[in-house]
């Protein structure tokens, strides 16, 4: 039993890298395909992504950028809410709110996302456009908006825990001092617990960049480069999931294209997840 | 003590569960294989499947999200009289479809399309022959918001000359001189649907369609339905259950082929004189699913059922002396 | 004195107005989060709650709205929470203790960890994207039961890792030397004193893996799994759906009656959300009482 256990436990521990290998040879295996055909280059740096609409081109950015346009918003809504809500926990909130409001904040983290989808369009769109006029059905703010509201918890919920964490007597040492909540909070909770904020932030971000359903329904399919967030755009996953559905034959370059763009995907959140690592490895605040 | 035991419990038990998944699964797959070789003596011994014969067995389907809601209706009312027969309907797109189906994987193919060269060429090369069967009409509906007051018909040359791609129609005055001055918006399925595929073919002469700010892409119909409802000088195209489900908020646009201005109808439809925009669907069945007696029964079913069902789902029967026709491509 | 008195009054009063100013807003804040999913709620309740008879639990779907039900969705999600739980609890688990127990701190270690969390923030779509390779074409598993079990198994894994190795963590070193110090042999310690006063943490983490489990979508329109199921499935090879799939599919019908079902349908989702984030929460309490 001794000798046998730490082998077979350390085989559940290889499921996890054997993960990331067969997700990696998945998609390598399928881009390198694709980029025998499309050059890396256009790819990479071309501007417009018109995969089955003829002239073909299969430039990346703009779906990067309709990408980046929702998690930006995402994140402008997640992120203060989040925290906001994390300090009012960890820090204000009687212990019999906490104990009602956490798990209802759980509760929102575990709606499908499909749900959300038809939340963004038959809620939340009507009422941006009743605020902005020239503002489309299907707009990458209302997507955004919503998917910031489902990532609120998960920021919630990470930089609260980071905040409890920070030992008793650092807070008891401001209060003796004469300091109000608002300043222990700000001022004392909030840089030591610094590197947990930020790492929560960043895998909030993440989250938001692989949102799939929500996209898919509310911010329309017009990969399209703007800084307009009242404009209709697509999303990388909301692109992977048309492919799939829709009636392109398999083993077309069109095809191959999800394969490409699920690798690009996979790339930037696993880049992301390790920066949010290191970030709450290095400016960890030891006491 | 307790405790103790309690890991050692779930630890077991989760084992345990495993272990009896484990057992059903081989189970079930020797099941399925004597399950197989006894259909195919049926099939050698009474191959024309009478209705008295008790029928099992799977029948896998995946295809066209078009054509599932049909195929659906076929499925679920062929299973009030053969219960022991499983037919799951999957929607993977056309394209999906063909993938399994030429992999021998599924037994039938919903397609809103005829099959591509590409794909009856992966088909060939894997021995597959196939059946293609028309199942019912689609029509495709030109629709504005009801607000629209100044649209009554619109011509394939206006629709062509709207959504082409490069278009410079930015108002409705450039489609018509009698049309108001108002900026144009534009909905569409997109570029991957059968949908699109059609209206490309029948409208834009395969050109394609327009790709700029004034045009929005959903693959989603029922968004598509809220984009030109909610917007007064919107235009936009789908399937024509998606406008007769929601008539209070829409408007559909008759459409002159050059024969006068046709509104779509089950009528005008099922006789052809909704032209261009009427398609068919269809079902690719594998001729040596066929020979299978409760494959065989289904599609059988199917064929010279489904002009009674497909109404309630929104889609147009053919007309009754086609549907003979199909069934006799059915041996 | 007076005046540096009354400035200090002043500057407390002010610093306690502050303090009180950003109360509201935290409080706002927070509410803001609640009333978003009160108004999800309501308008998913407004919508589904006629639909909520026991024809939605006894029917299969159905082309027409009336008598249409999900009783293959409920039996498809039970049964893939039946497959996953063992699978993930044992997978999970061990990896766990061995990073935590038994592994050397060294590179290799360290790298594993290090991957084990990032996973946990891929895109459950990529997932989707692997599964349909690995599972549906290569093993050639079909769209099938266990295809979709296994593929949801490895998104959640990485989160019961992690949540196991907190929970084993939180066991006090005396726990392990204590064991030592009796004899007993690193097994033995492991699976008879550390682990049985981790469990709670370890279950806790499992169960709310599982609920996450329940309402992704885009994996398993990944792997084609979008699918009519009028039947239950009966071995790991057949095909199946689950409840979020089934409201995917309603949700896209153009008939209006289909967005009730597929309202209420939500609800029951929700409702099982609810009873797991509940069962995990009174089995945390325990455990918080027991250290």
């Amino acid at each position: 039993m001794n000798k046998l256990m730490p082998i077979l436990l350390f085989l559940c521990a290889s499921v996890s890298v054997l993960t990331t290998i067969g997700i990696v040879v998945t998609l390598i295996s399928e881009t390198y395909q694709f980029f025998q055909k499309i050059p890396i280059f256009d790819f990479l740096f071309g501007t417009k992504w018109s995969p089955l609409i003829p002239p073909k081109s299969f430039g990346v950015l703009p779906l990067l950028s309709g990408t980046l346009m929702i998690t930006f918003i995402a994140c402008l809504v997640a992120i203060p809410l989040g925290l906001a809500s994390a300090i009012y926990l960890s820090e204000y909130a009687p212990k019999r709110v906490r104990k009602v409001i956490k798990p209802i904040l759980e509760v929102l983290a575990g709606v499908p996302t499909i749900v959300y989808g038809y939340f963004a369009l038959s809620l939340v769109t009507p009422l941006i456009q009743s605020i902005f006029h020239s503002a489309g059905v299907f707009n990458a703010l209302s997507a955004g908006i919503v998917v910031g509201i489902m990532i609120i918890p998960m920021v919630c919920s990470l930089s609260e825990d980071a905040m409890s964490s920070v030992p008793r007597s650092l807070r008891d040492g401001a209060y003796a001092l004469g300091a109000t909540r608002f300043e222990v909070a700000l001022k004392i909770v909030v840089p030591a617990a610094f590197s947990g904020i930020v790492a929560s932030a960043v895998l909030a971000f993440s989250r938001a960049i692989g949102e799939t359903m929500i996209v898919t329904v509310a911010a329309g399919s017009t990969p399209n480069m703007t800084a307009n967030p009242l404009e209709s755009i697509q999303t990388m996953t909301a692109y992977i999931v048309q492919v799939s559905l829709g009636d392109t034959p398999h083993g077309t370059v069109e095809y191959g294209s999800i394969f490409a763009v699920g690798m690009t995907l996979f790339v930037i959140t696993f880049l992301l997840n390790i920066l949010a690592q290191y970030i709450a490895r290095r400016f960890r605040e030891e006491y | 003590m307790l405790k103790k035991k309690g890991f050692k419990g779930i630890l077991m038990l989760s084992m345990v569960t495993l272990l009896v998944f484990a057992a059903a699964c081989g189970n079930n797959s020797g099941n399925k294989g004597s399950e197989n070789t006894g259909s195919k003596n049926n099939t050698a011994t009474n191959a024309p499947a009478g209705e008295d014969v008790k029928l099992s067995g799977e029948i896998k389907i995946d295809g066209s999200s078009t054509v599932f809601p049909l195929t659906e209706a076929a499925a679920e009312e062929f299973n009030k009289e053969h219960k022991d027969v499983r037919v799951p309907v999957g929607v993977s797109g056309t394209g999906g479809g063909f993938k399994q189906f030429c992999a021998g994987e599924i037994a039938i193919a919903d397609a809103s399309r005829h099959i591509k060269d590409e794909e009856a060429a992966a088909c060939k090369a894997a021995g597959i022959e196939y059946t293609e069967l028309s199942v019912a009409f689609d029509g495709l509906s030109v629709v504005v918001s009801k607000d629209n007051d100044f649209i009554d018909h619109l011509t394939v040359e206006e629709l062509n000359k709207i959504f082409t791609t490069g278009s410079t129609v930015t108002t409705w005055k450039d489609v018509r001189d009698t049309f108001p001055a108002e900026p144009i918006v534009m909905f569409s399925p997109g570029a991957d649907s059968g949908t699109y595929d059609y209206f490309n073919e029948a409208i834009l002469e395969k050109a394609g369609i327009r790709n700029d700010k004034a045009i929005s892409f959903s693959e989603d119909d029922n968004a598509l339905v809220q984009g030109v409802a909610g917007s007064k000088y919107g235009i936009g195209y789908f399937g024509f259950a998606y406008f007769e489900e929601n008539q209070d908020k829409l408007k559909v646009v008759p459409v002159d082929g050059g024969k006068g201005a046709i509104t779509p109808t089950y009528d005008t439809i099922k006789d052809g004189t909704y032209a261009p925009l009427s398609r068919p669907l269809f079902i690719y069945a594998n001729n040596k699913e066929l020979e299978r007696p409760e494959v065989n029964a289904f599609v059988k079913y199917y064929i010279n059922n489904i002009g009674t069902f497909a109404g309630e789902v929104g889609y147009v029967s053919l007309p009754d002396e086609q549907y003979a026709t199909e069934a006799a491509k059915i041996k | 004195m007076n005046i540096f008195l009354d400035a200090n009054r002043k500057q407390i009063a002010n610093r306690r107005k502050k303090d009180w100013m950003l109360h509201i807003l935290f409080v706002a804040a927070t509410s803001i989060g609640v009333l978003a999913l009160c108004a999800l709620i309501v308008d998913i309740l407004i919508d589904g709650i006629a639909r909520l008879q026991p024809d939605l639990f006894t029917n299969f779907p159905s082309r027409k709205a009336d008598g249409s039900g999900m009783k293959s969705a409920l039996v498809g999600t039970i049964y893939m929470l039946l497959i996953m739980a063992p699978i993930s609890f044992i997978f999970g688990v061990g990896a766990a203790i061995f990073l935590e127990e038994y592994a050397k701190k060294g590179r290799i270690t360290r790298m594993i960890q290090l991957n084990i969390s990032t996973l946990a923030g891929v895109p459950s779509i990529v997932y989707g994207i692997l599964g349909l390779t690995l599972f549906v074409r290569l093993l050639a598993l079909d769209r099938s039961l266990i295809a979709g079990a296994l593929t949801m198994t490895l998104l959640v894994l990485p989160i019961i890792i992690v949540s196991a190795q907190e929970a084993i963590r939180a066991v006090p070193k005396s726990r392990r030397d204590a064991s030592f110090a009796l004899g007993a042999t690193k097994w033995q310690t492991v699976s008879r004193s550390v682990m049985p006063s981790a469990l709670p943490g370890v279950l806790t983490g499992v169960i709310l893996a599982m609920s996450r489990a329940i309402g992704e979508t885009a994996p398993l329109v990944m792997i084609g799994a979008l699918t009519y199921v009028a039947f239950l499935p009966e071995g790991l090879k057949d095909s199946f759906t689950v409840i979020p799939i089934q409201v995917y599919n309603w949700l896209s019908k153009p008939q209006l009656e289909f967005k009730e079902l597929a309202a209420s349908g939500i609800i029951v989702l929700l409702a099982l959300l609810l009873l797991m984030n509940f069962s995990a929460i009174l089995l945390r309490n325990k455990y918080q009482k027991n250290i």
